[in-house]
């Protein structure tokens, strides 16, 4: 038997005009906590979804070899049976059942036809009792805070008697205490020869817990770090993970005139009641007529939730700070409020909340403006066709009419439609949610060329972006957010990738 | 040859449109040679018209609903509840029919805003909520009518609504004048109406079709107006009924293609999310479109009343499936977002085309609901393989 319990082997897996993972090889020891580290969008969650049966044989080519045998999983159920347990950002528990309901969900402990309850309870309490949790199993999963929850799970996990436990991102929705106390029984497990692969932005807590690190970058697997044989340092992964060259795909802006602060956000905190976290805390920036400001940080950071929260909250969360927009001070209860004063939001979800697809180009433009088009209580439909073609024209949306479901658009064409749509509301401030998301290259550099013409006119833009060479190839002041907080405001000539890592994954 | 190029293109492109018409063509086609043509004789087809009156007006409420992804199960119960309550101010508080109208009108909406509160603000689902509506207005119902059991309308004029014709101009037997002139004065309106849309879109610059196609556009529209006033025409003229029903739909085609509120209501529909980031008060749209369901399930009493001359303790019993049916069968999708408040009409016609030929055919009752379930389920099979190739 080799000492690896692991082994992938050149794992390439591609979507529709993406290569998400290019003959990746990984490997993993047997009672090893094995660390895998990598930017948004660097192909973590897609190779353990490959390793997990999600992406099932066929879907990917490469070999996978787990205790000595190679495996072909064609759904979770496969990789389970083997003995590798997923445990997913997003818990998988079911709020309204109890706690031992959930631990032998889907397999249930059975006395001939019929599921043993009493035995179940037993059992459930020492699955328990190994993740350290000292409550009656009886009570219901919605009951339990977050870090409890996670304890849950990998109490469900154990009880499937797991060789190889997968952890994506577990302490990002934790706070410290629960953090600690989770990275302890990680520890633990390992003792009990669980291995683990533990997937984390947060550097410190992969340095403290790591046996190996893995570091992958755009799809490619590019080092493998030992304790004890390599170096290892938050520097040294930082720069792994970083390391590409920003290519020149930027397009030069002719002036960069800033004007007043437009919009200024002092201590804003926000809670989400559906979450039953504080998801932003003591926020506070501004931006500049005629300014691009970079919101960089990971996900869940909290970005696209101050964006939210300027932006009419239409989430409902529960807001306490003051938001100045040409220095008055303004309260929006909803998104016509922030419209009405001149900011716009450009979704990063354009499928999910920015577009309407069964519907034309044409009535996705007009949407967000319809009074400008409207005469006497009706709309003026072939104004309305002049003004969705004149933005199709300025946008160079590739459509044959604007008659178009925006559905059949491809990515590029519907981000520009989103755009067209918050350009017709005029707006003084433009706040683009990961504006070149799943989009290409040609089409990226359309929209670059269009965020100068706007900022020259004297628009002012905020752009959040997970790609850190966007943020750095656009932005005039870089903001950085980890777990809710503003953690850093950098001027451009001063900002690297390394340093907005470094504040980023503090 | 490139017109008969235009034709298949334009017939591809608006199949889904076209569907509908077609198949109320082809059933109307069929009913009449089996029946001999006494389908399509003046009698019957006023008679199907004026039956199909208070569905249709609830079909037209039920489009917008499911439109916002919601449904009203309460509206056949609502109708009935308030035809009775028509009844009883007409004869026992005594009062105008003008004044009776109002006060159901606004009941009615009333009532429907209520229905809307509950799902837009308190967040309960709108199957759940009306649900609830159907079992009280069914005991609210039957508790008016306790005492008195049916309750007979002698007022002439508000019978009128549901039974009445409008008055003619001139005597000539066997012709209806006014209605003649109606029809012609629609036909005028139009073909005014198409060259006013021709010629703006041409002044913008648009693509319009070839003129052969406008031309046979026209005429084919104009014929199909001509045809049925001339045979309503042969039978006491247009009735009451379908003079509300025409003004309704009118109003709504004209609110949900033309104006803002139209458009929000779609987009809503679409997709609530994106509605709501793009600035539009999704919950005062709900409320609002409640609301008109509300209005019209009053009208559609009142229609109801009319045409029996009384208030019964059944009244409305399954009228909101036919409404939902006759929505689903005219073109509405239940995913949301799409669906025409013509369509719904046209499907109501279709239902109700189907009932009245195979009546006269003596087809059994049992074989009846199976074959208009079949219909039913075959029109939303045709919407759905048609979807995706639309446009």
């Amino acid at each position: 038997m080799s000492e690896y319990i692991l082994e992938m082997k050149n794992i390439t897996k591609t979507f529709p005009g993406v290569k998400a993972l290019d003959n990746v090889d990984f490997r993993v020891k047997k009672g090893e906590i094995h660390c895998l580290v990598g930017e948004n969008g660097s192909g973590k969650s897609t190779l353990m979804k490959v390793l997990s049966g999600v992406y099932p044989f066929g879907e990917y080519s490469g070999e996978i070899i787990f205790d000595g045998k190679p495996q072909k999983f064609k759904s979770i159920n496969d990789s389970e049976r083997v003995g590798i347990v997923t445990i997913y950002q997003e818990l998988a528990l079911i709020p309204e059942l109890t706690i031992y309901e959930n631990i032998f969900l889907g397999h249930e402990i059975k006395k001939g036809n019929f599921i043993d309850w009493n035995e179940t309870i037993v059992r459930a309490k020492k699955m328990l009792k190994k993740v350290k949790l000292d409550i009656n199993p009886t009570l219901k999963v919605k009951d339990l805070g977050v870090g409890m929850q996670q304890l849950v799970e990998i109490a469900k996990a154990l009880s499937k008697n797991v060789k190889l436990l997968i952890l994506d991102e577990p302490t990002a929705a934790l706070n410290e205490d629960d953090s600690e106390n989770l990275l302890k029984l990680i520890k633990e497990l390992k003792e009990h020869g669980v291995t683990c692969i533990l997937i984390s932005h947060k550097l410190k807590e992969v340095i403290s817990v790591a046996d190996s690190i893995t570091v992958l970058r755009d799809g490619k697997m590019i080092s493998s770090l030992e304790v004890g044989k390599d170096e290892i340092s938050e520097n040294i992964i930082i720069k792994h993970m970083v390391g590409r060259e920003i290519e020149d795909i930027y397009p030069k802006r002719k002036k960069k005139e800033f004007g007043e602060k437009i919009l200024e956000v002092k201590n804003l905190s926000a809670y989400d009641p559906n979450l039953g976290r504080q998801i932003l805390k003591d926020v506070e920036f501004n931006v500049r007529k005629g300014e691009i400001v970079g919101i960089a940080g990971l996900m869940g950071a909290g970005r696209t939730e101050l964006a939210l929260s300027i932006f009419g909250n239409p989430k409902g969360y529960r807001l306490k700070g003051e938001i100045y927009v040409n220095g008055q001070k303004k309260k929006f209860t909803k998104p016509k409020d922030a419209i009405r004063a001149g900011i716009a939001y450009v979704s990063e979800d354009r499928k999910g909340n920015g577009l309407i697809l069964i519907d034309d180009i044409r009535n996705n433009i007009s949407i967000t403006n319809l009074k400008e088009l409207t005469k006497n209580g009706f709309v003026n439909e072939n104004e309305e066709i002049k003004v969705a073609n004149e933005y199709k024209e300025s946008l160079r949306i590739k459509a044959p009419s604007v008659e178009q479901k925006v559905g059949n658009l491809s990515g590029g064409n519907q981000q520009k439609v989103s755009l067209a749509k918050w350009l017709f509301v005029k707006p003084h401030v433009l706040i683009l949610d990961e504006p070149t998301r799943g989009i290409d290259v040609g089409a990226k550099y359309e929209i670059y060329t269009l965020m100068n013409q706007l900022v020259e006119k004297g628009m002012s833009i905020i752009m959040i972006s997970s790609e850190l060479p966007e943020i750095l190839g656009m932005s005039d002041r870089v903001y950085v957010m980890s777990g809710g907080r503003m953690v850093g405001e950098l001027p451009i000539e001063e900002a690297t990738q390394e340093k907005i890592m470094e504040l980023a994954t503090n | 040859m490139r017109f008969m190029d235009e034709a298949k293109y334009l017939l591809k492109q608006n199949i889904r449109d076209y569907g509908m018409y077609v198949a109320l063509a082809v059933i109307m086609i069929i009913f009449t040679v089996t029946t001999g043509g006494l389908f399509i004789s003046s009698r019957n087809i006023s008679n199907l018209i004026n039956q199909t009156g208070y569905i249709a007006v609830l079909a037209v409420g039920m489009t917008l609903i499911i439109v916002i992804r919601h449904i009203d199960l309460s509206v056949g119960y609502l109708a009935g509840f308030l035809g009775a309550i028509a009844a009883i101010l007409l004869t026992k508080a005594g009062a105008p029919v003008y004044l009776t109208i109002l006060v159901v009108l606004v009941l009615g909406t009333l009532i429907g805003l209520f229905n809307g509160y509950l799902v837009a603000y308190v967040g309960i689902p709108a199957f759940v909520a009306t649900l609830a509506g159907m079992l009280a207005f069914r005991g609210a119902l039957l508790l008016v009518t306790e005492e008195t059991g049916t309750i007979i309308v002698p007022n002439k004029s508000f019978n009128a609504i549901g039974n009445g014709f409008i008055p003619d101009i001139a005597h000539i037997p066997g012709i209806h004048l006014l209605t003649l002139l109606i029809g012609g004065l629609a036909i005028v309106f139009y073909i005014y109406s198409e060259f006013n849309v021709r010629k703006n879109k041409i002044k913008y610059n648009f693509e319009v079709i070839s003129f052969k196609m406008f031309i046979l556009k026209l005429v084919l529209v104009s014929s199909i107006i001509a045809y049925v006033t001339w045979i309503l025409s042969g039978y006491n003229g247009l009735s009451w009924t379908v003079v509300i029903v025409i003004i309704v739909v009118a109003i709504y085609h004209v609110i949900t293609t033309k104006t803002p509120l139209g458009r929000y209501i779609y987009a809503v529909g679409g997709n609530p999310e994106a509605a709501k980031l793009s600035g539009i008060d999704v919950s005062k749209i709900t409320l609002i479109v409640f609301g008109s369901m509300g209005l019209l399930s009053a009208l559609s009493g009142i229609l109801y009343t009319a045409r029996l001359q009384s208030a019964t303790t059944t009244a409305g019993t399954l009228f909101e499936l036919d409404a939902i049916a006759a929505a689903y069968v005219g073109g509405v999708s239940a995913a949301g977002g799409v669906g025409k408040v013509t369509g719904s009409i046209v499907g109501a016609l279709v239902m109700a085309s189907l009932i009245n030929g195979m009546n006269l055919m003596g087809v059994g009752i049992s074989y009846q609901y199976i074959i208009r379930g079949a219909v039913l389920a075959a029109a939303v099979i045709f919407d759905v393989k048609t979807r995706n190739k639309s446009r």
